[in-house]
């Protein structure tokens, strides 16, 4: 492996990632760096247990697939923010507001009069012939026409003002309560860096949230009732849907509780039934109604789809979202921005090579050892090839998956992620990073000043995902005009 | 009215009664284990039916699975068993798991207190050994577990909402509650006098001493009556003295109260039954209970209680 460059989010220097050396940093690091400095050894040893012993009461946890006994896990939690600045922040909020304003006029248009790809600009098999595409929604108007209500946009950054977004996550993105409660954390543990710093707070999210699925009911509906749906206690981020429900007063449901009578979807309560106006779902398609989709699933609620179709309850965010968070697709979206909203794309897509097409499939099996290769429709870390950090026969073997069905799978270059210091063994240590922002749709679009990012924890490792052993850091939006130590 | 989801009040209700279990169960165990150390109960008569181990089995309705895979009541075993045996779904351990669980679910109703309170008694109670929890001293044990119980009640009773999630959750507490109470006086009747000593003696004097101390009563014992300890007067106070918050009559009580503040057509049967229950207690006499055998007046007691959770069950906590 060539030794890559890296944009070091602190030192801005361009460097292999090791200890920091006594070197300039960037302005939006001075009171980070000044703080760590005054921050022994013992004291950030202290620190760390604090936080750890803070999430673990809280019962922060997630599930970890394919583990044996303990599969309730906490991720691991760096001390150490990651600070962006106002003008970092704009390019960022600007670029993911446009994303999604174009990706769900792109959904509007697939499921109405489908003009992209009557003009040409996505192939028709892309789209129709996607499993995630749901003919049961067209010509269905929903409410506002919103169907992302939701969205974390993965984002890398390789440079100064470089930032490429890695995918869109559409259906039912997950992480913004490591976003609050990391913040809640650090705000616990270092209150004077907050008094001394001004640093944006998120803790509206919820709020915003609730605001935006009121928003969205039925026509008619004065006073909705909106509900979260979880599949249940044993889903990987069921800990996040208890602390939205909770954050956001609304009750927390699983299938069982919900029944459909004429077209309007209904709670088993003490009393009786109560209507549910508005369902933030957390389930994916397939499971949300056993008559229409997946008929042995027991998380969905039977007729859910009808009346969901019948404008008898609203969904967010929408049936039928997941044909755009799909990997091939995901490459006609600074086609969807020019399309649709006429303008050039803010943040760019990283370069991707679909290995459906003849000349991309030759070129990534002659360069496996220097890519990123995933499935299309995969998430989490899992299932993927990191072609400079796997070993020949690992290359051999997912050579032989790809060439099963080569259309079902992406390649991408292994990017230079920027680094942000981190504790580590042998001290602070330069770490990768990724950031998903979350943007909230509704009567108004909004991004909450902040994130979540995640790191990998390993030396050189730039896998960064939880179940692949990350970690998280809170995410700190300086304003204009931030105080310097 | 203020409505819950069906789930969440079953959720709650087993919650509090799960908690509230461990905690009895401590005192069962604390129960055997002062009679244990009673001078007279020679050693020949330990592990033997009838002996206050075996006692203990009975009452918690666990003889069954203990006896499959022991064939001895040792104190170790039904310690063991009572305690950290995840296995044995009415151990101290299981309970506490389920509770955490049924908590878990619950989340969004549960103040951080109550929560903390539950979840880092689990932490604890989780990672304890058999030998970690023998070198603490049962004893010990024990009493953590009395005061892990209050520190979650008083959570609950000092933060939680005046709403329908707390009357469901003391619902469960008061219900389990009655059902301990009576299942704790009656290890009385399981546990055989060696046929040497006779009823009235010292040592049945003391086994009932360690019976009021077992739910927090000696001392109270004293205050109510002021004079020495009766047979009669003990069953009395745990049965029908509405001013001891753990007898009979006091939680039906409290479970009646908690009844009418839930409310609603759907729980007419339930009040009815709950108001017969309060009826025997409000007017029945003690001398009655002996003539009538105090196990046989517990029995029936458990199991119109039992029909009680089984009519709260079908009318509030299950969907239709």
């Amino acid at each position: 492996m060539d030794e890559k460059q890296f944009f070091d989010e602190m030192t801005g220097a361009s460097g292999a990632g090791g200890p920091y050396a006594e070197t300039e940093v960037r302005e939006a690091y001075c009171a980070v760096r000044a703080w760590l400095d005054s921050l022994g050894p013992r004291q950030s040893n202290a620190k760390r247990k604090e936080a750890e012993t803070l999430f673990r009461r809280m019962g922060i946890t997630f599930l970890v697939y394919g583990t044996g006994e303990s599969t309730e896990r906490l991720i691991p939690f760096d001390i150490i923010p990651r600070v962006l600045t106002a003008r970092e922040w704009s390019l960022i909020e600007s670029g993911c507001l446009q994303r999604v304003r174009a990706i769900n006029a792109f959904l509007a248009d697939i499921y109405h009069d489908q003009n992209i790809v009557k003009a040409g600009i996505v192939p028709a098999a892309q789209v129709f012939g996607n499993p995630r595409y749901r003919p049961e929604m067209i010509g269905i108007d929903i409410p506002g026409n919103t169907y992302v209500h939701i969205t974390g946009i993965d984002l890398v950054r390789t440079g100064e003002s470089e930032f490429h977004v890695l995918e869109d996550n559409l259906r039912n993105p997950s992480g913004v309560s490591y976003m609050l409660e990391n913040r809640e954390v650090m705000m616990r543990l270092f209150p004077e860096l907050f008094a001394g710093n001004r640093i944006a707070p998120v803790s509206d999210y919820p709020a915003s949230l609730l605001r935006n699925l009121q928003a969205v009911a039925p026509a008619g509906v004065e006073r909705p009732t909106v509900a979260l749906l979880t599949p249940g206690i044993y889903n990987s981020a069921y800990f996040e849907h208890v602390f939205l429900a909770d954050e956001m007063g609304i009750e927390l449901v699983e299938g069982k509780d919900l029944f459909v009578r004429g077209d309007r979807v209904f709670m088993h309560t003490t009393h009786g039934p109560v209507r549910v106006d508005v369902i933030y779902r957390r389930i994916d398609d397939d499971y949300l109604d056993p008559l229409a989709f997946l008929p042995d699933s027991l998380l969905g609620v039977p007729g859910l789809l009808s009346a969901y179709r019948a404008g008898g309850v609203t969904l967010a965010n929408a049936i039928g979202t997941g044909v755009a968070d799909d990997k091939a697709i995901y490459t006609y979206v600074p086609e969807m921005i020019r399309f649709y909203l006429g303008e050039e794309p803010i943040l760019s897509n990283v370069p991707t090579y679909a290995l459906g097409k003849d000349e991309d499939r030759a070129y990534v099996l002659e360069h496996l050892d220097e890519l990123v290769v995933k499935e299309v429709g995969g998430a989490g870390g899992y299932g993927m090839l990191v072609g400079p950090a796997a070993t020949a026969e690992e290359i051999a073997a997912y050579r032989e998956r790809i060439l099963g069905d080569p259309a079902n799978f992406i390649a991408q270059p292994t990017l230079a992620l920027s680094t942000c210091p981190t504790f580590a063994d042998s001290g602070v240590a330069p770490r990768h990073v990724d950031l998903r922002p979350f943007v909230l749709s509704g009567t108004t679009q909004t991004v909450v000043p902040g994130g979540l990012t995640r790191v990998a924890l390993r030396d050189g490792s730039l896998v960064v995902n939880s179940s692949q052993g990350g970690g998280t850091k809170d995410t700190w939006v300086l304003r204009e005009g931030a105080a310097r130590p | 009215m203020t409505t819950i989801l069906s789930r969440s009040a079953d959720h709650l209700y087993w919650m509090a009664r799960q908690v509230e279990r461990a905690e009895n169960t401590a005192r069962i165990l604390d129960v055997s284990n002062r009679m244990a150390l009673l001078p007279a109960m020679g050693t020949n008569r330990v592990e033997a039916e009838g002996s206050e181990w075996d006692a203990v089995l009975q009452i918690t309705g666990g003889a069954e699975l203990f006896y499959e895979r022991v064939p001895k009541a040792t104190p170790q075993a039904v310690i063991r068993f009572m305690t950290l045996d995840a296995e044995n779904p009415s151990s101290i351990y299981s309970t506490i798991r389920a509770a955490r669980e049924n908590a878990r679910a619950e989340r969004v109703a549960l103040t951080t207190e109550m929560w903390e309170a539950l979840n880092s008694t689990w932490l604890e109670l989780s990672s304890l050994t058999p030998a970690r929890l023998a070198s603490r001293g049962h004893r010990n044990f024990f009493d953590w577990i009395k005061e892990r119980s209050h520190l979650f009640r008083g959570a609950a009773v000092a933060t939680m909402l005046r709403d329908e999630r707390y009357h469901f959750l003391r619902l469960g507490t008061f219900m389990e509650r009655a059902d301990n109470t009576a299942r704790i006086l009656d290890v009385k009747y399981h546990i055989l006098l060696p046929d040497e000593v006779e009823v009235g003696s010292a040592l049945d004097y003391m086994q009932w001493g360690a019976l009021l101390r077992s739910v927090s009563a000696y001392r109270t014992y004293h205050h109510a009556y002021k004079e020495t300890i009766t047979p009669a007067h003990v069953a009395e106070m745990l049965i029908f003295n509405d001013a001891f918050p753990r007898s009979l009559h006091s939680c039906v009580n409290d479970t009646l109260e908690m009844l009418d503040a839930i409310g609603g057509p759907r729980g007419a049967e339930a009040r009815r039954l709950a108001g017969e229950l309060h009826a025997r207690l409000h007017f029945g006499k003690i001398e009655a209970v002996f003539a009538h055998g105090l196990h046989e007046f517990l029995t029936d007691f458990i199991t119109s209680n039992n029909a009680l959770g089984n009519e709260i069950q079908s009318a509030y906590l299950v969907a239709e």
